[in-house]
């Protein structure tokens, strides 16, 4: 993982705060990811007879084309954000977070029970609360594989995917049953899908006759908290010492289960965030397919941003985007849009695949370091 | 109740079990192959929808179901390459590198899926065969001789599997490898070199195992065929505690209780079906909190080698 590179020694009150070379050349390899994701995707578009200009034009135009693509692009980079940020939390802890799928349904599903159940409630007092109660479902959904890793060792990655399964038929079985629009039994349609959530609870819009809620601006301030989360407290600081190395972090007397269990229900908590927001600020009920794979794409997102809460900004930015220009260039120039899914896969694959590359970034400038450190 | 427990409904149950313990049988035994030798491949569910999606489309241009076995073990053969490359070569984070994997597969098959067949078709796939003289044992015969090709094949690979690792070189090399690589090293054994080779037999064992499902256990392929199969298959790996008859009955426990369930719904006994499709995977928690064969793990596991590291 790219969180080797922190193993440099960073005397950072004397040292200027950013070292601009090291950003340049941690970005580059993200995108140089991206652009060799886009190479090999256009490789598959000519071997499918398919003219590859044509569909990444109507890709850009639809994610970029008018004001509503870009307010649309937000709209999705706001989940992936959230989403990431929970990531970069487990990641850094070197916990394998897998179960954003399951913890975004879990946040979806309190969301609208909650807001259903206590729909008298004035605004100012429902909002919060439904957003406090999604992250704790979400963080319940973390906790339960967390507590299983710390305590019976179980492997994260699988227990996190068993449970996006559990939460999947979960939701299905509410959504058939309790969470069934009243309406839609009584037409007879019998939708998979949820009343509608009362107007209380609903995000503000940012942009009149777009999609683009308040949601976006609670995620952005989530990064810099994540920020300072990880950075600037204790808690943070061992979470991240558990992930660089765990061995050393429990000589130190860190307790590394807890804190990789933490981490986990943090991450949780985060990605119920993300349920959260897609209810009260895009649908304003549940849907099926609610979590749009978000749970996946905002692994990528975290991965490009670096696992830096303030770097998952512009990566989800990006990815939203993508994912916005795939639906247009499906329906503009039938290309279908799993073809984004495929590029996001391959992204994931060369950024980890970089990662030796920058771990011997690191090393040559600590040997540089060092030698300087001799001379004087 | 009475007829839930009729010899029928048990044979019923019991040769679907055998059925849909084909793909995972598969994909787990070559994951045993990867995970011994140091590498987890959490892209299983992925390489196993490409090896569907293209044991599918060539069989149905073609009409040669054979000619897609091999289009899958080639499928297979690619993709397990593609994560030794980024895993074993460039030392990437495997967890990561495994879901990556995983997401390329999805969008791949979806995408080739939708390009060249674009709606669901439905081919004749591989037949049962019914096996002379054991084929004709009443019920036995029914449940465990009377099955398509790739069935038997599936269950052949677990005495294979355990003769190649406990019984030839190459076994022992496996092993080394991922149990203490610098000592393989220092032996001479070439430790990536058996790593790319076990995660690419894996690799074409998870192909196969796509085959089995859309050539021969539901005879279609759709977008994300699978469902997380392979991730499953993955999980079972450890409750098999890395030994291939260990995974055997793992595979089987876990397709007894989903083809439990099924019939359960077919019959239509009176539980929510949301919760019935919940149990297995309730199981694998359960199971991967309270199987106590840790031990066997490998302990080279998830550590990519580097030379001189140790």
């Amino acid at each position: 993982m790219p969180t080797e590179t922190a193993v440099v020694p960073t005397r950072s009150r004397r040292k200027p705060l950013f070292n601009w070379k090291d950003i340049l050349f941690m970005s580059a390899l993200p995108v140089l990811a991206m652009f060799a994701a886009l190479l090999i995707g256009a490789v598959m578009l000519l071997l499918l007879k398919v003219n590859p200009l044509v569909a990444y034009a109507a890709l850009i135009d639809g994610a970029l084309g008018s004001t509503y693509s870009i307010t649309q692009s937000l709209v999705k980079a706001t989940p992936l954000l959230l989403v990431a940020l929970g990531i970069c939390i487990a990641f850094r802890a070197s916990v394998l977070n897998i179960g954003g799928e399951g913890q975004i349904i879990l946040g979806a599903l309190m969301a609208t029970w909650f807001s259903l159940q206590f729909r008298t409630w004035p605004g100012w007092l429902l909002v919060p609360t439904t957003i406090t109660m999604g992250f704790l479902a979400g963080a319940f959904w973390g906790f339960v594989p967390g507590i299983l890793k710390a305590r019976l060792n179980v492997n994260e990655i699988l227990s996190t995917i068993m449970m996006n399964f559990i939460a999947l038929q979960l939701m299905n079985l509410l959504l058939r049953g309790p969470l069934m629009d009243p309406a839609g039994v009584q037409a007879g349609t019998f939708l998979a899908q949820s009343e509608r959530l009362p107007v209380a609870v609903w995000l503000p819009r940012l942009v009149p006759q777009t999609m683009l809620h308040a949601g976006l601006l609670l995620a952005i301030f989530l990064a810099v908290v994540v920020y300072i989360f990880l950075w600037r407290t204790t808690i943070g600081y061992r979470i991240r010492a558990v992930g660089l190395n765990p061995h050393a972090a429990r000589y130190a007397g860190i307790n590394v289960p807890f804190n990789q269990a933490l981490s986990l229900t943090l991450a949780g908590g985060f990605a119920g965030l993300a349920g959260v927001v897609e209810v009260i600020g895009v649908h304003h009920r549940l849907l099926e397919g609610i979590t749009s794979g978000f749970g996946f794409s905002g692994i990528v997102a975290a991965l490009f941003g670096g696992l830096h809460p303030l770097g998952a900004i512009p990566a989800s930015y990006l990815f939203g985007s993508l994912l916005v220009g795939a639906d247009k260039m499906q329906r503009a120039v039938q290309v279908p849009s799993a073809l984004v899914d495929a590029i996001m896969g391959l992204v994931v694959l060369f950024v980890v695949g970089s990662a030796l590359l920058s771990r011997r970034w690191a090393a040559r400038r600590l040997a540089a370091a060092a030698k300087r450190q001799e001379v004087k | 109740m009475d007829h839930v427990f009729s010899t029928m409904v048990i044979v019923g149950i019991l040769s679907s079990a055998i059925r849909l313990a084909t793909p995972y049988l598969l994909a787990s035994i070559g994951e045993t192959f990867s995970q011994l030798s140091g590498v987890v491949n959490l892209g299983v569910d992925g390489i196993m929808l490409v090896g569907a999606y293209a044991a599918f489309f060539v069989a149905l241009t073609t009409g040669n179901l054979w000619l897609g076995v091999l289009a899958a073990l080639v499928a297979g053969l690619l993709m397990g390459l593609l994560m030794s490359v980024i895993s074993v070569t460039l030392k990437a984070e495997q967890g990561i590198s495994g879901i990556g994997l995983y997401m390329f597969g999805l969008g791949l098959s979806s995408l080739l899926f939708k390009v060249t067949i674009g709606t669901v078709k439905t081919i004749d796939g591989f037949q049962p065969i019914r096996i002379p003289l054991l084929g004709n044992i009443p019920i036995v015969g029914d449940i465990f001789f009377n099955n398509n090709v790739i069935v038997y094949i599936a269950f052949l690979l677990v005495p294979v599997a355990w003769w190649v690792l406990e019984k030839t070189t190459w076994g022992l090399r496996i092993k080394a490898a991922g149990q203490n690589p610098a000592a393989a090293d220092s032996l001479g054994v070439n430790v990536n070199r058996v790593r790319y080779v076990s995660v690419c037999l894996g690799g074409m064992l998870a192909g196969l195992a796509g085959a089995s499902l859309s050539l021969a256990l539901v005879n279609l392929f759709q977008e994300n065929l699978t469902a997380g199969m392979g991730f499953i298959a993955v999980a079972l790996v450890y409750f098999g505690g890395w030994r291939p008859g260990g995974v055997l009955v793992g595979a089987l426990l876990f397709s007894a209780v989903n083809a439990f369930q099924l019939w359960m719904q077919v019959l239509n006994v009176n539980i929510p079906s949301d919760v019935a499709v919940m149990l297995p995977y309730l199981l694998t928690i359960a199971a991967l909190a309270f199987t106590k064969s840790r031990g066997n793990q490998p302990a080279g596991l998830n550590i990519p080698f580097e030379r001189g590291e140790s």
